[in-house]
């Protein structure tokens, strides 16, 4: 009995003093899939530990505001409030790293309509504010020439949850139409003005699937693993556009990249890209000293190498996950900023 | 006893244990209120208690926020499922104790007592899959096509008949809380003297006589404790509601159409409340949620207070 304890004290102490850093994160659960991916080959690579916990992504920032992980992971950016909030609280700028690229699929449950739907925005914002309620709507016609459209009622279904799926549909809607930024306006819970919510991607597929009629929007990856159909939305080139990892990446080619990295995918201008795609970000402080939560430069030169990985030779388990790969404009600016962090003013990354 | 009466080293430690832990139960009870106040605070402060009782908005977006659509969901749904459950608990409380044959007894009340051990989640996926396109089919869009035709006056107060809604969470929460308040009442009707029956079937009281007027009204207080735990439970009911009830804080509400209760809107935007306000509105709805709790088992304990002084007087 007391040799086991001895023994076991032994081992944790000799983990503690050889092993690799370990690291903390906090934050979205939309990529948890990926980052639980990219964490395993990581270790297996480098012996360097990743515990993520995939608690939300408000949660995520909350905890990267509390100093008790070591990055935080969202699926919206910071807000230029937050951002100013952050460099006031903590003297350091907060770096965005986008890691990879989600997308909202508009999924619907029409008896008898084979081929997928057309949308433009306004449509799609008329639909979810309540002000076409049913489907041989002329208006829906118009844009689907030949398609048999049921004189059905239309059931919006919606997350109840906060989301940052919610966060980038809503963001494109109020894009799109002058009604709806008015009326509802953006953010991870809004207030719906019709229709029924869902709880997570689940939830809101589960009662697409069950109420003939319905419309809602889910994860394109969900929407991939699970077979869904959904819609093709007219982007602001005038094309209509299928969200597919290859129209999604498309989105994500902006000539004008910003270079702190917080930028909306949403109504992209790139003419093959589909309109309602976001990055997801981890986010870390740019001088990591500033961040309790590191013990050593040790762990902070493992978080910044880990970064690195990410965004490069990580990039090649995305799209196997059916997340959209970082197209080269982001990378060379996520480069940029992971060149920057530092660790009481010395630089991390050579 | 007093404690420091007692002399043996033993006995002491023993006091003091039991009197440490009862204490420790009671200040992680005050300790739950104090940082349920605190976290909610800033809420309650920027609305105004009364304020953020009554307000009927709740936009994050705009930052403002009213508990009066939660709470009116949570009242609506559990008095509902409240009225839905008690004759069947009471039926088979009395069944097993009164009817049936000594074989079944056991098996009946073990199936009942079986329905409280179900997780709540299996409530949910049930509701989704079983009771919500039955409930579709059978009750609303017969129901919706008969009143578009005879009473268009009643459609505005059913709502759309999609089978998520308000009338499929009061269905399952009424079958949820059935088991507690039915295992109450049948301890309670088991507890009535057999002298008390046998008095009345001596003055020639027929079965139903004797149960109206002797086994009920004796057990009476014990029923209605058990109506208290189920009312309690169908209050902080979350996730069978959140996946049923579809989850819209637009009033007002209809019959078949989504409506929303404290606990699931709080289930339901927790994890992503980055704002400091909204994560205090959420926390003040739980503030109220607890207040209201408290609030049914004061009126509880002074209702069967007056039952048990009603007793001696008969």
């Amino acid at each position: 009995m007391h040799r086991t304890a001895l023994f076991l004290w032994i081992l944790v102490l000799g983990f503690a003093l050889a092993a690799p850093p370990t690291l903390t994160g906090a934050g979205a659960t939309f990529p948890y899939p990926l980052y639980a991916k990219y964490f395993s080959v990581y270790q297996k690579q480098t012996g360097v530990r990743v515990n993520y916990q995939s608690i939300g992504s408000g949660g995520g920032v909350r905890q990267l505001f509390a100093q008790t992980v070591h990055f935080g992971a969202s699926d919206a950016p910071l807000s230029d409030a937050k951002v100013a909030e952050f460099k006031k609280r903590f003297k350091t700028e907060v770096v965005h790293v986008p890691t990879a690229l989600g997308a909202v699929a508009v999924v619907y449950n029409l008896p008898g309509v084979t081929e997928p739907l057309k949308f433009s925005g306004e449509l799609l914002a008329k639909l979810f504010l309540g002000e076409i309620r049913t489907w041989n709507d002329p208006q829906i016609a118009e844009l689907n020439p030949g398609v048999r459209l049921p004189p059905l009622p239309v059931t919006v279904v919606h997350r109840s949850d906060g989301s940052g799926t919610t966060f980038v549909f809503t963001e494109y809607l109020a894009k799109v139409s002058p009604a709806w930024r008015e009326r509802v306006g953006f953010g991870k819970s809004v207030s719906w003005p019709t229709g029924l919510g869902g709880k997570g991607n689940e939830g809101v597929a589960g009662m697409v699937r069950q109420t003939p009629g319905a419309i809602g929007y889910v994860e394109l990856v969900y929407a991939l693993q699970n077979k869904i159909p959904f819609a093709a939305l007219k982007n602001r080139a005038g094309r209509f556009v299928l969200p597919s990892l290859a129209s999604v990446k498309a989105a994500a080619a902006l000539s004008d990249f910003p270079p702190d990295a917080r930028v909306s995918l949403t109504d992209t201008p790139a003419p093959e890209g589909y309109p309602i795609a976001s990055f997801t970000w981890i986010l870390v402080y740019q001088d990591m000293a500033k961040n309790h939560a590191f013990k050593s430069k040790a762990q902070a030169k493992a978080l910044a190498e880990l970064l690195w990985w990410i965004v490069h030779d990580g990039q090649a388990y995305n799209e196997p996950l059916h997340y959209a790969r970082l197209p080269e404009v982001a990378v060379r600016v996520t480069e940029k900023n992971l060149r920057a962090l530092t660790f009481r003013g010395e630089p991390l990354l050579r | 006893m007093p404690g420091w009466l007692y002399q043996r080293l033993g006995d002491r430690l023993f006091a003091a244990l039991v009197v440490g832990l009862a204490l420790g139960v009671v200040l992680a009870a005050l300790a739950i209120v104090w940082v349920l106040y605190q976290g909610g605070r800033e809420a309650l402060h920027t609305f105004g208690f009364l304020g953020f009782l009554t307000g009927s908005r709740w936009d994050a977006v705009r930052g403002e926020f009213g508990a009066w659509p939660p709470l009116l969901g949570t009242l609506v749904t559990s008095a509902a499922a409240l009225f839905l459950a008690f004759f069947p608990a009471l039926s088979a409380a009395l069944f097993v104790v009164e009817f049936a044959p000594r074989a079944l007894k056991g098996a009946v009340a073990y199936l009942i007592d079986l329905l409280a051990a179900l997780p709540s989640v299996v409530y949910g996926l049930w509701g989704i899959f079983v009771l919500v396109p039955l409930v579709r089919e059978r009750v609303e869009l017969p129901l919706f096509t008969w009143a578009a035709a005879h009473a268009p006056g009643l459609l505005p107060f059913l709502g759309p008949p999609t089978g998520i809604g308000m009338l499929s969470a009061i269905l399952v929460l009424a079958l949820m809380i059935v088991p507690y308040a039915s295992a109450l009442a049948r301890d309670a009707l088991a507890l009535v003297p057999q002298s008390q029956r046998e008095a009345m079937y001596a003055l020639g009281a027929t079965r139903w006589e004797v149960i109206r007027r002797v086994v009920i009204p004796y057990a009476r207080a014990g029923i209605f404790s058990g109506v208290v735990l189920a009312l309690a439970r169908a209050l902080g009911e979350t996730m069978a509601v959140t996946m049923l009830i579809g989850n819209s804080v637009n009033l007002p509400y209809t019959l078949f159409g989504p409506a929303a209760t404290m606990a699931s809107l709080i289930a339901n935007e927790f994890t992503e409340a980055e704002d400091d306000l909204h994560l205090s509105a959420l926390i003040a709805v739980g503030f109220v949620l607890l207040l209201i709790a408290l609030a049914t088992n004061l009126v509880a304990a002074w209702v069967l207070r007056r039952m048990s002084l009603g007793e001696g007087r008969k």
